[in-house]
């Protein structure tokens, strides 16, 4: 048996069972980390022998009987955003180098409650600002699949981690696409919330209004059990919902009878690769097969859903990253004779090429003179996302697209063409904008055995639905029976 | 004193701190003068990925101030972030409110320098939150943060630029703190710093319709500088425009030694603090219910609580204007009566001694020491007999000076009056014994000897014997 090969729910089943120990899968997983972490280089900070410790502790309470949940003792990793009590949050950048929180974000409370181990910090874009985690101040994270392309981004730390089997399941958060995309380019499933499901407490924020926290796994299963343990109104977040507790793997059916799929053309069009088109159309296929009704429709405000995206996007983290101006925590310049040049050249010094020029699209947007006629308008066209895809999922269960228009691409081939990165979100964005929750899940792979990532996006709070259509396909087409990562060189 | 054929138009922002027990975002406490930054946690210092929480009392506050200032209540308000950075502000941005403010037009009544009723208006009340303060660190040089104010909650009262003397300006801001004060939303001490006013002055030619240039001087923080400060900025600026010069729109610092404007060297008018919504926060939906609720609670205002004391108190329209003007005053002089049924001598306390006191210790009225029982036994024991009213203003300096019962203040001082029949009679032969020549005096008929004999009388008491007893025993004696 290869224990990190098995699922979170497998695990599950054998830590029951009594076939492993907390301290055999976690040992599985740092001796999985010592073996393929030279070549991916999806962490920031590793906590083997915390973990290690940890597990011991938790048999001994499995064997007494106290531990809090059934899944006590399993490892996770954690996106380098969400703040961690005691151990460093860095976001990927300089900034933060040698930041550790005094506190736990919500999310990792939870993590906590479930006694989950923590493997370490996963890299990611610095402050999740990118689409290939090629912006991490640290290294460059690799594709599993082929080590000389991206894992996307910008958790893709978190998604190169799961395939590379050194974690078996991860957070990451989305703001435009920064959970999907690396699942697609990873080959595992990672899904984006509705806005308001999950808390953003203690997750350093990028852009306050579309990041969520989500899961990145293996299968849909367990990305179900992850929702299970994240999801939740928080008192210290009041942009989080309220809603009645749901069991979201109890909504896995495996069937799709009935199911309405839209398939929006415009996701389809131009720029488009034309084998990730192939790819979906046989997963259109599949679903028809299952039972589901699938229609072409028409969606095509998401072409201004991208622009609208990195107005309000950008606006938001040129305010939310102000705080960073090395007075109380963070990195401080060495060099300055008063406090503008305190906080100008800390910020100079602390922040990255790609951050700066978000920081700085942002500042210019909100400017007076400017606000009406880019953030104003940006909402106006975020109102009219909304209303379009609230048109179509009036009368449809799920829109299937492509989740990126391309499969993983070549590190380094766009770190110098900023917009053709920013193309890249354009199937993704439009559901953060839009508030909705998206999964992406593989659906096959292209010649060069690359993964092929299909989203489905649900109404808002429909991730039971959403789930269940992804599940259905995946246990239809059992993509990780057929294909794994190679760590091709 | 403003030259003829000048109008002076002042505008007031004032920042009035709210009393609520914790901060607007988080639940660190409020509470004035703590060792620095213990009063913070993660969400006020602004570590990362922490989110602010809206404090509902606060909401609650702002719209009793508004509904004390007549103000229209915004249904539908958010809250903004206003961008800049400085290191007394954890987040580099101060979370406001800009085009949505919870309160719009109202005003408050004032008198203007000829006595009449005036209605000042204002433009809006909105929320915000404080940020912290930079200590200058003796030992390096440098400056220190505290952030123990950073998040402590503020009312921003922005009037329209109505007030046309520093009179009025002084009438205007005494009269909010007031309010304030009586609905018990911000306990207004200017001495910490909870309430400060930015005042923008401007001057025209009388009969001109467009308004001139303002300046505005900046976190004023006591009543006498902002009326010193605005007749010396008014001086100035009619000055510049005789000379022919033109007046500067500009921030100014009021130094209060030399008594000047000074521009401030940063120049924040050319800051864009690039406003929009905070997406950490929900928006503030207001029910009509909870404005009714709001509006029921209200207490009494000082214009309806002045009416009453005329009214039904006889009170001279003077007094109840002195009485009203502070709720400690007020609620000093309901209690006291309350507790000695004597309301027209608890009134001439406060008017005359009291707040002679007050004025030569320049002290606010909600510093008295003392408490209404206090005042209210002291007029119980002058109306009993027990003491005299002169010995009465010997017990209220003795009650500034150190507060407890007027009965244990005069036990201990041995100022309780004689009353003694026998003790009196005693005094009053002695004196006639001894002054034979005023005696005579009164017996040829003058009468005014009678002064000198009972002031020998008092002083052979310390002034302890009951007057009317020793009048009426001096007479007796004198005509036997």
């Amino acid at each position: 048996m290869n224990i990190t090969e098995l699922t979170v729910h497998e695990l599950k089943e054998k830590l029951e069972k009594k076939e492993l120990t907390s301290y055999e899968i976690t040992k599985a997983y740092t001796d999985r980390m010592a073996e393929k972490e030279k070549d991916v280089q999806a962490f920031v900070t590793t906590l083997e022998d915390d973990a290690l410790e940890k597990a011991k502790e938790m048999d001994k309470k499995i064997e007494s009987g106290e531990a809090k949940s059934t899944l006590s003792g399993i490892p996770i990793g954690i996106k380098d955003n969400i703040c961690t009590k005691g151990v460093k949050t860095t976001c990927s950048s300089k900034m933060l180098e040698d930041f550790i929180a005094p506190y736990d974000a919500t999310v990792m409370e939870k993590i906590n409650n479930e006694e989950l181990i923590n493997l370490g910090k996963l890299n990611m874009d610095e402050f999740a600002m990118g689409g290939s985690t090629e912006h991490s101040y640290f290294h460059v994270t690799r594709n599993p699949w082929n080590l000389n392309k991206v894992p996307g981004g910008s958790s893709g730390g978190s998604a190169a981690a799961v395939a590379a089997g050194m974690v078996p399941w991860a957070l990451g958060t989305d703001t435009g696409g920064s959970i999907r995309e690396p699942a697609a380019f990873c080959g595992v499933v990672g899904l984006k919330p509705t806005y308001g499901l999950v808390s953003r407490y203690g997750v350093v924020a990028f852009a306050s209004s579309l990041d969520q926290v989500g899961p990145i796994t293996k299968d849909v299963t367990d990305s179900a059990m992850l929702l299970n343990i994240i999801a939740g109104k928080d008192n210290m977040d009041t942009t989080s919902v309220e809603r009645p507790k749901i069991d979201y793997v109890q909504a896995l059916k495996n069937d799709v009878k009935g199911l309405k799929i839209a398939v929006p053309k415009e996701f389809f069009g131009e720029g488009i690769n034309t084998e990730v088109k192939e790819n979906l159309e046989k997963a259109i296929e599949t679903y028809k097969e299952l039972g589901a009704e699938v229609k072409e429709v028409s969606l095509d405000i998401a072409e201004y859903a991208l622009a609208s995206y990195y107005i309000i996007a950008c606006a938001e983290a040129s305010s939310n990253l102000g705080r960073f101006d090395g007075v109380r925590y963070g990195h401080r310049a060495k060099e300055y004779s008063n406090v503008k040049e305190l906080i100008t050249n800390s910020r100079t010094e602390g922040f990255g090429p790609e951050v700066k020029r978000r920081i700085i699209l942002g500042t210019y947007v909100l400017s007076s003179g400017y606000y009406d006629a880019y953030y104003k308008k940006a909402q106006q066209v975020r109102t009219l996302v909304m209303n379009e895809f609230k048109k179509v999922l009036d009368n449809y269960d799920v829109i299937l697209t492509p989740t990126s228009p391309t499969v993983a691409f070549d590190i380094g081939s766009k770190i110098n063409d900023p917009l053709a990165m920013y193309l890249a979100d354009i199937c993704t964005v439009s559901v953060n904008i839009a508030g909705l929750p998206g999964i992406s899940i593989p659906c096959g792979v292209d010649k060069e055995g690359m993964p092929v990532g299909m989203q489905l996006i649900g109404n808002r709070f429909a991730e039971e639905t959403l789930l269940n259509a992804a599940y259905t396909f995946e246990q239809k087409i059992k993509f990780r029976e057929q294909y794994k990562p190679e760590f091709k060189k | 004193m403003v030259r003829d054929g000048y109008e002076v138009i002042i505008g007031l922002e004032v920042h009035a701190e709210l009393s609520t027990k914790t901060k607007i975002f988080c639940s660190c406490p409020t509470t004035f003068g703590a060792e620095p930054n213990t009063h913070t946690c993660p969400i006020c210092m602004g570590m990362p990925g922490t989110l602010p929480v809206l404090n509902e009392k606060v909401v609650e506050y702002a719209v009793k101030a508004g509904l004390a200032t007549n103000c229209e209540i915004e249904r539908n308000s958010k809250n903004d972030r206003k961008n800049y950075f400085y290191p007394d502000l954890p987040k580099a941005y101060q979370i406001s409110q800009y085009d949505k403010p919870l309160c719009n037009h109202g005003y408050i009544e004032i008198e203007d320098d000829e006595g009449n009723k005036k209605k000042v208006r204002l433009l809006r009340i909105h929320i915000e939150e404080d940020a912290g303060k930079l200590n200058h660190d003796e030992y390096t040089g440098g400056s220190l943060v505290d952030l123990n104010r950073a998040g402590v909650p503020l009312i921003e009262i922005v009037s329209e630029p109505d007030l046309r003397s520093s009179g009025e300006a002084d009438r205007y801001l005494k009269k909010l703190k007031s309010i304030l004060q009586y609905i018990e939303v911000s306990d207004c001490k200017m001495e910490e710093g909870s309430l400060r006013a930015d005042v923008n002055v401007s001057v025209r030619k009388v009969g001109d319709t467009k308004l001139g240039t303002r300046t505005e001087m900046k976190n004023m923080n006591s009543f006498k500088s902002i009326t010193r400060a605005i007749d010396y900025e008014v001086t100035r600026q009619i000055d510049v425009l005789e000379e022919g010069g033109k007046v500067e729109q500009e921030s100014l610092r009021w130094d209060e030694v030399s008594g000047k404007t000074f521009p401030m060297r940063d120049k924040e008018d050319a800051q864009d603090y690039r406003y929009f919504p905070d997406p950490d926060l929900v928006a503030i939906n207001l029910s009509e219910e909870y404005i009714e609720n709001l509006k029921n609670t209200l207490p009494e205002l000082p214009e309806s609580r002045k009416e009453r004391y005329i009214n039904e108190y006889n009170l001279s329209e003077k007094d109840a204007n002195i009485i009203t003007s502070s709720k400690y005053l007020s609620d000093l002089f309901e209690e006291a009566s309350e507790v000695c049924g004597n309301r027209k001598a608890v009134n001439n306390w406060i008017i005359s001694d009291i707040s002679r006191i007050l004025n030569e210790k320049e002290l606010e009225a909600d510093q008295i020491p003392f408490t209404a029982e206090h005042l209210g036994h002291l007029v119980e024991l002058i109306d009993k007999g027990t003491i005299s009213s002169s010995i009465g203003k010997k017990v209220i300096e003795e009650l500034f000076e150190n507060p407890k019962e007027p009965e244990e203040i005069i036990k201990e001082k041995g100022w309780i009056q004689i009353s003694d029949e026998g003790a009196i009679k005693e005094v009053v032969l002695k004196v006639l014994e001894e002054n034979p020549n005023s005696v005579a005096d009164y017996k040829a008929g003058k009468e005014r000897a009678i002064g000198f004999l009972v002031g020998q009388a008092m002083k052979a008491t310390k002034g302890k014997a009951n007057p009317q007893m020793l009048n009426k025993m001096l007479k007796e004696e004198l005509s036997k």
